[in-house]
């Protein structure tokens, strides 16, 4: 496989060719924070944490890592004064809009950010979302199904569902919620319901065992995507292998 | 109708021209009729002169789009002499057709006259407004009938192409427009024989060309204006483009207000379709190329490249990163050359005429005109083409005449939301490109907005923030979240309530923006901030420190009061407030409650004796 | 309300049944029905292959469209920068006073929706007011007031 060399603070490190200088950077051990980034999903450069500084055609600018080809030769520098100052302020603006949230406080804190100097979001306004957007383009790219989506644009910007109303697309699989990085996003298993988006799903039993382990729905929608024959989900995957 | 070759092309331009000929020395009436002079009764003095004049086969009617002088609109000029009569009303036509067309008379209220001798001027090219112009691309428009492609072929039109596509490579023709050192118009200001080099040079078919008339900018019409006037002047340049390029297929994507610019625009196209000049094999050269209209949603944001391109594809106007170039991937990820509607005007004259005569016109750094749209305190409100390098005073004064009311000028705003400020003390600073970023402002698409002592720079700075978080898409957070701290934080010194702190926040916000953004809307919005910062800085801080709006303007800041000695006591203001704040008897001066005032300027609107004041 | 689904489907034959035709699509639907029914974007999602939730982002993100009806009469105030310094903030707090709406708002009866738009190109006329589809020119809070009481008879502007 063709790879790249770049150095990133200093350090020489070779990724594969094709690479973004945030792939390259965790692939050899040097931590970029982001948080609108998920190794899975494809990246969307909205959190702007994971900028650095490069050296390009003889001037300095800021890019966002997670986007950015590693190019061969390429001087990364992830945490000069440009850098960190749009990373502060950055979280500074996120704490702002999620005061309440562990893990944001977490990561401003990491930064350099103990507080915020901005009002907060009230708490009848504040749903601990930052709009990452991760949720979106995982049941897009991954699931493959698009049941839920941004809307309006601006401060006004929300991850919605059409209307505001449960999605009909929607398979309860539940990857919008494991891929949210502030727990925002959440579904409840009770017994053989699962709730999310304003939905029930009815889950599925294992023919064995007799758990409920996966919506009825999200497995159909596998089963004829995989092509598989009927019945197939009708054992848990943990009974199937023994 | 299809012409199958140049000669086809010279055949009927022969025609055209001496069809135009024959009309010269014939009675005429030349109306415009854009969006501009629409909004001010064009259209009923359109009617008003086809009743008035029939059937009449002496007389030709003929409909125009922007001559530019918009703040004399509805203008008409009657043939042969040339007389340019401004702000004419239904009322007027009968007799303009009675003494001016029929006797050859003047009617001297009808005449635009000087401001400082009060002299008459009865030609166009007289009047001080137009004199210190150069109006190589927008000249035109008064002698185009937008919806008669044969207009624009008489003057010499699709010329250029025939030259490009018989006469040229499409190397030669980028090498043509790098010498000519023609600029991005849109605002970039980027080469753009470079550009199309770029797009040339791209992997991936097919390739795109497109138009972008989004104009977004607010109080920038220049687009609109040579869309509705002058269509094929744009599609020239896109085929000349497309073919130096290798696309064959282009968009023109027009922002949704703009109904009459689409119209002109889809109707030229139409025309140039029948004629051959669009479509397979134009011209027999064997080169083919289609352009499409797409109307835009409504959304500032899909002036900048990207999210224009995403708005083509069906989806909401979300930029990212340009990283790899939209030359190289742009729509549907294929090679995407977009340039703005009046860089595509300005390619068909550097053909003709060739790149040593454009180059000969600007600076050193900026060839050629720039169209601008000068609004706001000025007394000549309209589009202008000047030459790059003429001077903000000349434009302020000798083509604006001043600010109206005798009042003081303030600053001029240039480069819409993503510029800035300019003061007074910069006047004498030459129009171009760079010399304008320099200061902290930028050329942008052309618009140009004169303020006066009256207009608040914080207000200003509030209203370019609150604009922006609008507009904004929302991904990238330093933009959507910075821009409504930013809004919050300009209200409240607004309202009073500035602290202290509040200056050095706002840059550092702004500082983070413009590192940290996805795209230009985010990067560039510190710039009108920034720029009041820079030399308004006393306004800040007499908002901040004495609760204080120098320029009257901040509701909780000022207050209504009624100047005695001005007041006759007609009682006028008295009717219209709405607050019934305002006590008083006939003929005695009248006084403002200041509890009850809502400080809504209706009674300021309505007072003809100026004893209204604000303090 | 009931939507005429066949007018719906006669505007998506107007266009080529894919992604890109998405906007022209609502364009002549938001003209059409003066909104945008829901029932009627879940039919034009389906036939251009677009999910529904891009086409809820794509209606919600540009301001052309609109997903409650629009009242009888449409007032637009240009807030563009030339008509800002002009005093279109006043013209806009008249009205908002006077219709007891805000921007983007309709009132109860459905008689008037007041919007605001960030620059028509008819600077000469700032600041600028529009009513349903008529240009007012050189405008005022009270002259603004004077038009719509006076609207039943004569739209057109005395200066």
């Amino acid at each position: 496989m063709e790879t790249v060399e770049l150095t990133i603070d200093g350090k020489k490190v070779t990724a594969p060719k094709g690479s973004t200088i945030l792939e390259a950077a965790r692939k050899n051990g040097i931590d970029i924070p982001a948080l609108c980034y998920h190794e899975g999903i494809s990246p969307y450069g909205a959190c702007r944490l994971c900028m650095v500084e490069i050296n390009e055609g003889g001037r300095d600018r800021l890019v966002a890592s997670c986007i950015y080809e590693a190019k061969d030769g390429l001087e990364v520098r992830t945490s000069t004064e440009r850098v960190n100052r749009v990373r502060r302020m950055a979280m500074e603006l996120l704490l702002a809009r999620c005061p309440r949230s562990e893990v944001i406080r977490q990561m401003a804190a990491k930064v350099g950010v103990e507080r915020t100097r901005f009002p907060e979001r009230p708490p009848e306004e504040d749903d601990n979302c930052i709009l990452c957007g991760l949720c979106v383009r995982a049941c897009r790219e991954v699931v493959g199904v698009s049941a839920i989506g941004f809307a309006y644009r601006g401060s006004k910007r929300e991850v919605a569902t059409p209307f505001h109303e449960s999605p009909e697309l929607c398979i309860g699989c539940g990857t919008c919620a494991y891929v949210c990085p502030t727990g925002c996003i959440t579904f409840e298993d009770k017994g053989n319901v699962r709730v999310i988006w304003g939905r029930e799903f009815e889950m599925q039993k294992c023919k064995v065992c007799g758990r409920y382990f996966a919506p009825v729905a999200q497995l159909e929608y596998i089963r004829k995507k995989a092509g598989l024959p009927e019945g197939f989900f009708d054992v848990c995957p943990d009974c199937r292998s023994s | 109708m299809r012409l199958r070759s140049p000669e086809d092309l010279e055949r009927l331009r022969k025609r055209a021209q001496a069809e135009r000929k024959e009309r010269e020395g014939k009675k005429g009436i030349v109306l415009c009729a854009g969006t501009g002079c629409r909004g001010a009764g064009a259209l009923e003095v359109w009617e008003a002169f086809r009743r008035e004049i029939g059937e009449r086969a002496d007389v030709r009617l003929m409909n125009t789009c922007c001559h530019g002088f918009c703040e004399r609109g509805p203008i008409v000029i009657v043939e042969p002499e040339g007389i340019f009569y401004q702000r004419v009303t239904p009322k007027d036509v009968a007799e303009i057709v009675a003494e001016t067309l029929n006797g050859g008379k003047v009617i001297e209220r009808l005449l635009y006259k000087d401001p400082k001798t009060g002299e008459p001027i009865p030609y166009e090219k007289d009047i001080p407004f137009y004199k210190k112009q150069k109006r190589l691309i927008f000249g035109n428009n008064r002698y185009i009938d937008p919806t008669r492609i044969e207009d624009y072929i008489a003057l010499g039109g699709y010329k250029a192409l025939i030259k490009a596509l018989f006469e040229m490579t499409p190397e030669e023709i980028i090498e043509e427009v790098k010498r000519s050192g023609l600029r991005g118009r849109g605002g970039g200001g980027f080469p753009t024989g470079r550009k199309w080099e770029s797009c040339r040079n791209a992997h991936g078919e097919p390739k795109y060309v497109i138009c972008n008339a989004d104009e977004g900018d607010p109080g920038a019409y220049m687009d609109r204006s040579l869309l509705e006037g002058n269509p094929h002047s744009v599609l020239e340049g896109m085929i000349i483009g497309a073919y130096a390029i290798g696309a064959h297929e282009g968009f023109v994507y027009v922002r949704n207000e703009y109904p009459l610019a689409v119209q002109n625009v889809t109707t030229a196209i139409a025309q140039a379709e029948d004629y051959g000049l669009l479509g397979d094999d134009i011209l027999g050269s064997g080169f083919s190329f289609r352009v499409k209209v797409v109307r835009g949603g409504g959304a500032f944001v899909c002036g900048e490249s990207t999210a224009l391109m995403a708005s083509i594809e069906g989806k909401p106007g979300e930029p990212r990163a340009k990283y790899i170039h939209t030359v190289e991937s742009g729509i549907w990820g294929k090679p995407s050359n977009l340039n703005n509607v009046e860089t595509w005007a300005n390619v068909p004259l550097i053909i003709r005429e060739g790149a040593d005569w454009y180059s000969q016109i600007g600076t050193e750094g900026s060839k050629g005109t720039k169209i601008f749209s000068l609004v706001g305190k000025i007394n000549n409100t309209g589009l202008i083409e000047v030459p790059m390098g003429i001077t903000l005073r000349e434009i302020v004064y000798e083509i604006g005449g001043g600010i109206p009311g005798g009042k003081k000028f303030k600053a001029v705003q240039t480069g819409g939301p993503s510029g800035g400020c300019i003061p007074e003390e910069l006047l004498d600073l030459p129009v171009d490109f760079d010399e304008l970023t320099k200061a902290g402002s930028m050329m942008g698409s052309g618009g140009m907005i004169v303020m006066d002592e009256e207009t608040c720079m914080v207000d200003v700075a509030r209203y370019f923030v609150t604009f922006l978080e609008d507009e904004s898409c929302g991904k990238c957070v330093p933009c959507r979240e910075g821009l409504m701290q930013m809004r919050k934080i300009l209200e409240r010194i607004t309202r009073g309530e500035g602290k202290e702190e509040d200056i050095p926040l706002l840059e550092e916000i702004c500082e983070a923006m413009r590192d940290g953004s996805l795209c230009a809307l985010g990067g560039t919005a510190p710039n009108p901030v920034l720029t009041t910062l820079k030399y308004f800085r006393d306004e800040y801080e007499a908002h901040i420190k004495e609760k204080r709006c120098p320029a009257g303007v901040c509701r909780e800041l000022i207050t209504y009061y009624i100047d005695e000695e001005a007041c006759t006591g007609c009682g006028r203001c008295l009717r219209v407030c709405p607050a019934e704040a305002i006590t008083g008897e006939k003929k005695e001066p009248h006084r403002i409650d200041p509890e009850k005032c809502i400080k809504c300027g209706s009674c300021k609107e309505v007072c003809r004796f100026d004893a209204v004041k604000v303090k | 309300m009931k939507v005429d689904l066949k007018k719906v489907e006669e505007i998506l034959s107007r266009y080529d049944q894919a992604e890109h035709s998405l906007i022209a699509v609502l364009q002549d639907l938001q003209k059409e029905f003066n909104y945008l029914p829901q029932e009627a974007l879940k039919l034009v999602s389906e036939r251009l292959g677009v999910p529904y939730s891009q086409t809820y982002h794509v209606a919600t993100f540009y301001k052309a469209f609109s997903l409650i009806p629009r009242g009888r009469h449409l007032i637009t105030v240009c807030t563009g920068t030339a008509c800002h310094v002009k005093g279109a903030p006043l013209i806009l707090d008249a009205l908002k006073r006077e219709l007891g709406i805000g921007p983007g708002e309709t009132t109860p009866d459905m008689e008037y929706t007041l919007e605001t738009v960030n620059c028509l190109g008819s600077c000469a006329l700032a600041p600028l007011v529009v009513i349903d589809g008529v240009y007012h020119g050189k405008m005022m809070g009270t002259k603004v007031l004077k038009l719509l009481k006076g609207k039943e008879g004569d739209a057109s502007e005395e200066s």
